[in-house]
């Protein structure tokens, strides 16, 4: 398979470049290539004019380039000074090896406070947020002296306010002549923060836009080929009564904060929200992970108990979690054994479990949701992304939903499997099916959304009807300021 | 799975081929019947561990649980005049019992399996000592429990007995049966039950089973359970016989037996993975090793260190066998993937 073929680019000192392209674009593998990790059947990789063949990991970090991997890879039991420099602590102590702590925090100071990351050199990883973490990363690409820092989907999993931080830093990086690539599927980013993309199809370069030229439909269009928009589906029908209504509802991460919400039959529901407004505690709470600290949950009207998941699952409520590899799904097991988990017993007369009828259902789910995998005895681990989340989909299609919660449906998976998923939750809808979709990406809320409610430090901030839509009223919602004209409900 | 039982099964063929071969004792009848009683006696409490193992926790009181459901035993029957079949019931119970609060200990209150069963593992012998008083229980002269006899330690020879006594084989132990009828049973409840694919998924993410509507505590809580329970019924098999138990010592180091067996038999103690046919021919496979330390005359000293060698060397094979066939299904799919485009080479 060639992953890449016949791709040229240079970066130029303090430029921000964008990289953009569906999943399988070949992404990874140019990656991969400028970080060592896989060679190249042909071409070279130069730095400051030097060919480098047969470049190493550690080669390619000793001419400068760093990586920020969208995984981080941090100690999260180490403080933020020892991550910076792990494998080159300053020693002291002669044999003994000690680690010079003082030296180390002097040393690393330097590079927060060009950051300006607010934090210590002595604060445990453990104890700083998703995007300050990210910032301890970019950290120790700059204790490297790289010239080149490379960022991959550094925002996919940061809320709002600290994404326009991590830009204001990569804006920095510019300033002191580092180049940066920015790896990212949220192309109003990329519209912000690059001077130059490069759009890759199929492993190939496909186009390459400067300035003003990079617009967000200008990038689309050579992604997929074609013009694509989350185009609004309108719901077949008015919207039915409240099938989940949350009254009162207080979670475990925000005791003292109520949420009331009401999820109605046939009807998108969209939450909006900065990454740790409360969103997913609400979520763990409507599919019994959490026990609530208080209130009351109400399905069709009556009160509704929910001591654990299985509570939710016999009363039809279903979650499609955020982490899919982690919560979603058993990657170990076969396509078919996940999608038959949550109802195994539907396939075991007489509590043993039917091979033959785990089967016919799998089949059945990959054919309807058109799961590309060789077989429905393969690994789950072995899908992509987009795949996977059609088997997490699939688990609970094969059941009866009445309230079906999305937590990031779509994160990391391709515009065209993101398509699949909005028409299946669309079609879910119309089906009479109460949907709940939680998400971060700004254009799906507005382009999926019947309803979009906006949750802020806790508590559900203000609802918005189609009509009032936008990006702004989102955001100011999300960020706890209140709308300008009269609003609730 | 079923590969890396039939890799073990040939283990287990050889080792027993080369130790006949240096003396052939090794199948006769009396060693035969005594390796059988023995692999049904361990077999029945491995095969609990296995159940607790697949959930990717540990229960380390096994041994403690043998001494004192042991001594409880005895002393019910042979001085309180309690009715043996009574007797075996409470031994259940009181198992079961001690699963329970182990499995409420680790999924409540969140504690690590491994430190909860060790505290087991001290409490229970503490309190099979102190219940005799260090001193050795046992059966006072004469007395005798026919029928509860000839049901753990009396011997069946089942070609005798099918073919009406026209040919004789060798009297197996009746433990041994009683292992091999649970081992069939325990075999449809973990690989083919809805509990036991549940346990699968417990085992290998937690977090993913619990999102996908497993009830994760119950199913633990039962997996403990499961294993001290038949602990319970080894240990008034392991009672009737030895016929007299001292506390200190009865069953010391028999957790590990099981455990032992459970990862010569294919699981991961990281949970998710293991089959009943492994931890069955792992149970053979120890038996077996002692047998040999015996039988070909080296040091009884030395046992131990066989056992652990030959788990040494058997993981480490396993392991060089895994990395064998993943480089060859990595090198497998690159060969596919070049095929299509690799005809023209420049």
């Amino acid at each position: 398979m060639v992953a890449l073929a016949d791709f040229s680019m240079d970066v130029r000192p303090g430029e921000v470049i964008g990289l953009v392209g569906e999943n399988g674009a070949g992404k990874s593998t140019l990656m991969k290539i400028l970080g060592g990790v896989t060679a190249p059947d042909r071409g070279t990789v130069e730095i400051d004019g030097v060919p480098y063949d047969g470049l190493t990991v550690g080669g390619s970090m000793r001419a400068g380039i760093a990586f920020v991997h969208q995984e981080l890879n941090l100690f999260d039991n180490l403080d933020v000074a020892a991550n910076v420099y792990i494998g080159r602590e300053p020693r002291r102590g002669g044999a003994l090896q000690l680690v010079d702590t003082k030296k180390l925090n002097a040393a690393v100071q330097p590079y927060l406070d060009r950051l300006g990351a607010s934090f210590a050199p002595t604060t445990p990883v453990s104890r700083l947020s998703l995007a300050q973490q990210q910032l301890v990363e970019i950290a120790k690409a700059l204790s490297f002296n790289s010239r080149l820092v490379i960022l991959d989907e550094p925002t996919s999993s940061l809320p709002i306010a600290e994404t326009e931080k991590l830009l204001e830093v990569v804006a920095g990086l510019r300033a002191h002549g580092i180049s940066v690539i920015f790896v990212s599927h949220r192309l109003h980013e990329i519209v912000d923060a690059c001077d130059r993309v490069v759009v890759l199809r199929d492993g190939r370069l496909v186009g390459t836009l400067e300035g003003d030229s990079i617009t967000h439909d200008a990038m689309v269009r050579l992604m997929v080929g074609r013009d694509l928009k989350v185009a609004y589906a309108p719901p077949a029908a008015a919207p039915g009564s409240a099938v989940l209504s949350a009254k009162g509802v207080r979670t475990p991460t925000y005791p003292d904060r109520e949420v009331g919400i009401d999820i109605h039959a046939g009807q998108i529901l969209g939450l909006a929200g900065l990454v740790g407004s409360g969103r997913t505690e609400l979520a763990r709470v409507l599919f019994g992970i959490d026990r609530p600290h208080g209130g009351t949950l109400l399905l069709d009207g009556q009160p509704l108990r929910l001591g654990t998941s299985s509570d939710a699952v016999k009363a039809g409520i279903f979650l499609v979690p955020e982490d899919r590899k982690g919560a979603g799904l058993l990657l170990d097991l076969s396509i078919a054994e996940n999608i038959t988990l949550p109802n195994l017993k539907a396939y075991a007369p007489n509590n043993l479990v039917s091979r033959e009828a785990e089967r016919r259902r799998a089949e059945s789910s990959r054919r309807d949701l058109d799961i590309r995998a060789t077989d429905v005895g393969a690994r789950t681990g072995s899908l992509s992304g987009g795949n996977q989340q059609k088997v997490v989909l699939a688990k609970w299609l094969a059941m009866q939903p009445k309230v079906m919660i999305f937590d990031e449906p779509t994160r990391g998976i391709d515009i065209g499997a993101k398509s699949e998923i909005y028409r299946l939750m669309r079609q879910l809808a119309d089906g009479g099916v109460a949907v709940l979709m939680i998400s971060s990406d700004m254009e799906e809320v507005i382009g999926v959304s019947d309803r979009v409610a906006v949750m802020h430090e806790g508590r559900i901030s203000g609802i918005l009807d189609r009509h009032r839509f936008s990006e702004e009223n989102i955001l100011r919602l999300a960020v706890g300021r209140p709308l300008d004209a009269a609003v609730t409900g | 799975m079923v590969k890396k039982d039939l890799g073990l099964l040939v283990l287990v063929l050889v080792v027993g081929l080369f130790v006949y071969i240096r003396n052939p004792l090794f199948l006769s009848p009396i060693n035969i019947a005594n390796t059988a009683n023995l692999v049904g006696l361990f077999g029945i409490f491995a095969i609990g561990q296995g159940f607790v193992i697949i959930t990717g926790g540990i229960e380390l009181s096994v041994g403690s649980i043998i001494a004192l459901l042991g001594v409880v035993f005895i002393d019910l029957i042979a001085n309180r005049g309690v009715p043996w079949p009574l007797a075996v019931l409470i031994v259940l119970v009181l198992g079961l019992v001690m699963g329970l609060i182990h499995g409420l200990l680790i999924t409540r209150l969140k504690l690590q399996p491994f430190v909860v069963t060790l505290c087991g593992l001290l409490i229970y012998r503490g309190a099979a000592r102190f219940y005799t008083a260090d001193a050795t229980a046992g059966f006072p002269f004469g007395v005798n429990f026919p029928d509860l006899e000839r049901l753990t330690t009396g011997r069946t020879d089942i070609v005798a007995l099918v073919t009406g006594g026209a040919n004789q084989f060798i009297p197996i132990p009746h433990s041994f049966f009683v292992m091999l009828v649970l081992a069939i049973v325990m075999w449809f409840v973990l690989h083919r039950s809805v509990f036991g694919r549940y346990l699968f998924a417990i085992g290998k993410n937690e977090e993913a089973a619990r999102y996908s509507g497993i009830r994760t505590t119950r199913m633990i809580v039962a997996a403990y359970m499961i294993c001290t329970t038949l602990t319970a019924l080894a240990a008034i098999f392991f009672a009737m016989y030895t016929r007299s138990i001292l506390p200190s010592g009865h069953g010391n180091f028999y957790e590990l037996y099981a455990i032992a067996a459970a990862v010569l038999g294919g699981f991961s103690l990281r949970g998710g993975e293991g089959s009943i046919v492994g931890v069955i021919l792992g149970t053979i496979l120890l038996q077996v090793l002692q047998n040999l330390v015996n039988l070909l005359g080296i040091p009884t000293s030395l046992n131990f260190a066989v056992m652990g060698s030959v788990i040494l060397v058997g993981v480490i094979a396993d392991q060089q066998f895994k990395l064998y066939r993943e480089r060859r299904r990595i090198a497998e799919a690159a060969r596919q993937s070049m095929r299509p485009e690799s005809a023209p080479a420049e």
